[in-house]
C-alpha cells in the first residue's frame, strides 16, 4: 500500500506527509524509517507535501521528537492528526 | 538514535576506481581546467572583466571586498583569493589589483603550486593599459590550458564538499541522506570530505560533536559552534523566525532550526570528522571527513570550500536552491517531487522517488555517485549550463 507518511524514528511524535497533500479525515499510512515498521493515522487537517502531522495528543511545553530527538517546544495544544508547524510549534534555541 | 541501517538493503552497485581529470604541477587533480581572472579588490573588478570579455576561455571572478580590511577578516580574504587560486580546478591565474604590494603577495602564494599565474597593478598604468597587458598574458594562459588533456586518476583524487540549501522535510528524509549514504562508501576510498553550515548545526550540535573522531576535533567543534551561536545571539533583534529557518524553509514543512539541523546532520552519514578548519582552511591531516566553520549561506560557503581546495560539490535541495560556482562545479539533488517537475533544468539527480519507496537509500546513493563522476569526467552541471558562478567571499566584520 502506498505510503502517506514517513516518520525517521520510533520514538518521533510527529510524521512527514509525502504525497501531494492529505485531506480531513483521511486513514493514512505511515512507515517509520528506523524499524521498517508501519501504522495507521487520522488526519484532522489538510497538510501539504512535506509538513508535518501529530501521531499523538501534544500539549503545551511538551517536545516534539524527530530523528528521535527534540527539535522544538509545543506552544498551542495539538490533537492527534493536526497539522504541526510555526502556529503551534517553536524553537527552544534563540 | 536514528540510523540508516534498514535502509541499506540491496545489492550495491560496483563503484568506479577512477575518474577522467586534469593532473596539476602540484600533485593535486582537478575536475575542471578554468584559467581565471582574480580581483584582489572590488576597484579591479572592471579590469578584470574586459580583460575576460577580451579572452575566449577565461573567467573572472568579481566580487565586493578587498579594500581596508583588518586582522581576521583580512587574512580570510587572503585565505580565500590564494586557495581558489591554488584550486587544482584553476588551470592558470590572472591576479588584477589596484597596486602591488597585496597582487604580489596572492600571486607568490598561488605560484607554489607550480601553475602559471602573473599578477598586474593598475596604479600609474590606469585600466586600458593594464587590460592590454593582462589580456596578452591572459591569451598565453588560456591556450596553452586548452591542450591540457583528462587522464584517469584514482576516485581519492576527489575533494568532495556539501552543502544543502533552501531545504525542507525532504532534505532530511531523503536527499541528505543520499549524500550521507555516498559518503559512506567512498570515506573508505580515500576522498577528503568536507561539511560546513555552523549555525545550521544548532540544534544538533551535541550529537554533532559526538561525531568527532577525536576528543581534539569534537572540542574544537563545541567552541567553533559555541562562538557562532554567542555571535548571532549578540546581533540577534528577535528570535530570528524569520532568517532561520528561512520563509522557503517553512513553506516546505521546516519548523525550527532544530529540525532543520537533524536534516542536515544527516548528510555525513556515519562519518566521524578528524578535524575542523578554518573558513577556506586547506584540509592537512589527510583522506576523510572534515567540518569547516562556515556561514549557511550557500554561496558564501561553497566559496570557502572551493578556496580549501575541493574540487565538486554536492548540493542537496528541497525547495529548489539555484547557487553555482565558477570553478567548482555543483552537483544538485532533490527528493521533493515538485521541485523536479516545476524546475527540473536545475537538478542533476532526482531521488524523489525514495518518498514513495520506489527508490531504496543505497540505490539513491548509488545514483549520486554516478552523476557525481560523470560530472568529475566533464559533464556540464546544471547550474554551469545556466551559467551560475556565485562568487561571494565571507567577511567577518566591518573594514577599518
Amino acid at each position: 500500500m502506498a505510503t502517506d507518511i514517513i516518520i525517521h524514528d520510533e520514538k518521533d511524535n510527529v510524521g512527514v506527509v509525502v504525497i501531494d497533500k492529505i485531506v480531513p479525515q483521511q486513514e493514512c499510512s505511515c512507515w517509520i524509517m528506523e524499524n521498517d515498521k508501519t501504522t495507521k493515522i487520522q488526519s484532522i487537517n489538510e497538510i501539504q507535501l512535506g509538513h508535518k502531522i501529530a501521531m499523538v495528543d501534544l500539549n503545551e511545553g511538551d517536545t516534539i521528537l524527530k530523528y528521535g530527538h527534540d527539535i522544538g517546544k509545543v506552544v498551542k495544544s495539538i490533537k492527534k492528526g493536526e497539522h504541526v508547524h510555526v502556529h503551534n510549534v517553536k524553537t527552544k534555541k534563540w | 538514535m536514528f540510523t540508516m541501517l534498514k535502509l541499506r538493503s540491496g545489492k550495491n552497485m560496483e563503484i568506479p576506481k577512477n575518474f577522467l581529470g586534469y593532473k596539476r604541477e602540484n600533485g593535486r587533480v582537478g575536475t575542471r581546467n578554468h584559467v581565471i581572472i582574480l580581483p584582489v579588490d572590488d576597484i579591479s573588478n572592471a579590469c578584470a572583466e574586459a580583460v575576460a570579455n577580451n579572452i575566449k576561455g577565461t573567467i573572472a571572478l568579481p566580487h565586493s571586498y578587498g579594500r581596508l580590511q583588518f586582522g581576521a577578516d583580512l587574512d580570510l580574504h587572503f585565505r580565500t583569493m590564494i586557495g581558489t587560486g591554488k584550486n587544482p580546478n584553476v588551470a592558470a591565474v590572472i591576479v588584477i589589483g589596484i597596486e602591488p604590494k597585496w597582487t604580489k603577495r596572492i600571486v607568490d602564494e598561488i605560484a607554489k603550486t607550480g601553475k602559471p599565474v602573473e599578477g598586474f597593478h593598475i596604479e600609474r598604468t590606469g585600466d586600458i593599459g593594464t587590460i592590454m597587458n593582462a589580456s596578452k598574458k591572459a591569451q598565453e594562459f588560456a591556450m596553452w590550458a586548452s591542450e591540457k588533456q583528462r587522464e584517469e586518476c584514482p576516485l581519492s583524487d576527489l575533494w568532495i564538499s556539501v552543502k544543502c540549501g533552501e531545504s525542507d522535510t525532504t532534505s532530511g528524509l531523503a536527499a541528505n541522506p543520499t549524500v550521507g549514504n555516498l559518503m559512506d562508501k567512498l570515506e573508505p576510498l580515500g576522498v577528503h570530505l568536507c561539511f560546513g553550515e555552523t549555525s545550521e548545526l544548532t540544534g544538533a550540535e551535541k550529537v554533532c560533536a559526538m561525531r568527532g573522531a577525536t576528543p581534539e576535533a569534537s572540542k574544537k567543534f563545541m567552541k567553533t559552534w559555541s562562538d557562532y551561536n554567542d555571535f548571532i545571539l549578540k546581533e540577534a533583534t528577535d528570535d530570528l523566525s524569520d532568517s532561520q529557518p528561512t520563509a522557503g524553509n517553512i513553506a516546505g514543512g521546516l519548523t525550527t532550526i532544530e529540525e532543520k539541523a537533524f536534516g542536515n546532520f544527516q548528510k555525513i552519514g556515519n562519518c566521524k570528522f578528524i578535524d575542523v578548519l578554518e573558513p577556506a582552511e586547506e584540509p592537512t591531516k589527510g583522506k576523510g571527513l572534515y567540518f569547516m566553520d562556515t556561514s549557511s549561506a550557500a554561496a558564501e560557503c561553497i566559496t570557502l570550500q572551493a578556496a580549501a581546495g575541493f574540487n565538486i560539490h554536492l548540493f542537496p535541495t528541497g525547495q529548489g536552491n539555484i547557487v553555482g560556482n565558477p570553478i567548482e562545479p555543483v552537483v544538485k539533488l532533490t527528493a521533493n517531487p515538485l521541485t523536479v517537475k516545476g524546475m527540473g533544468e536545475h537538478i542533476d539527480c532526482d531521488v524523489s522517488k525514495i518518498l514513495s519507496r520506489e527508490m531504496t537509500m543505497s540505490q539513491a546513493g548509488d545514483e549520486l555517485i554516478k552523476s557525481m563522476i560523470r560530472v568529475a569526467n566533464g559533464r556540464l552541471t546544471c547550474a554551469e549550463a545556466l551559467g551560475h558562478k556565485e562568487f561571494v567571499m565571507t567577511k567577518l566584520y566591518r573594514s577599518a
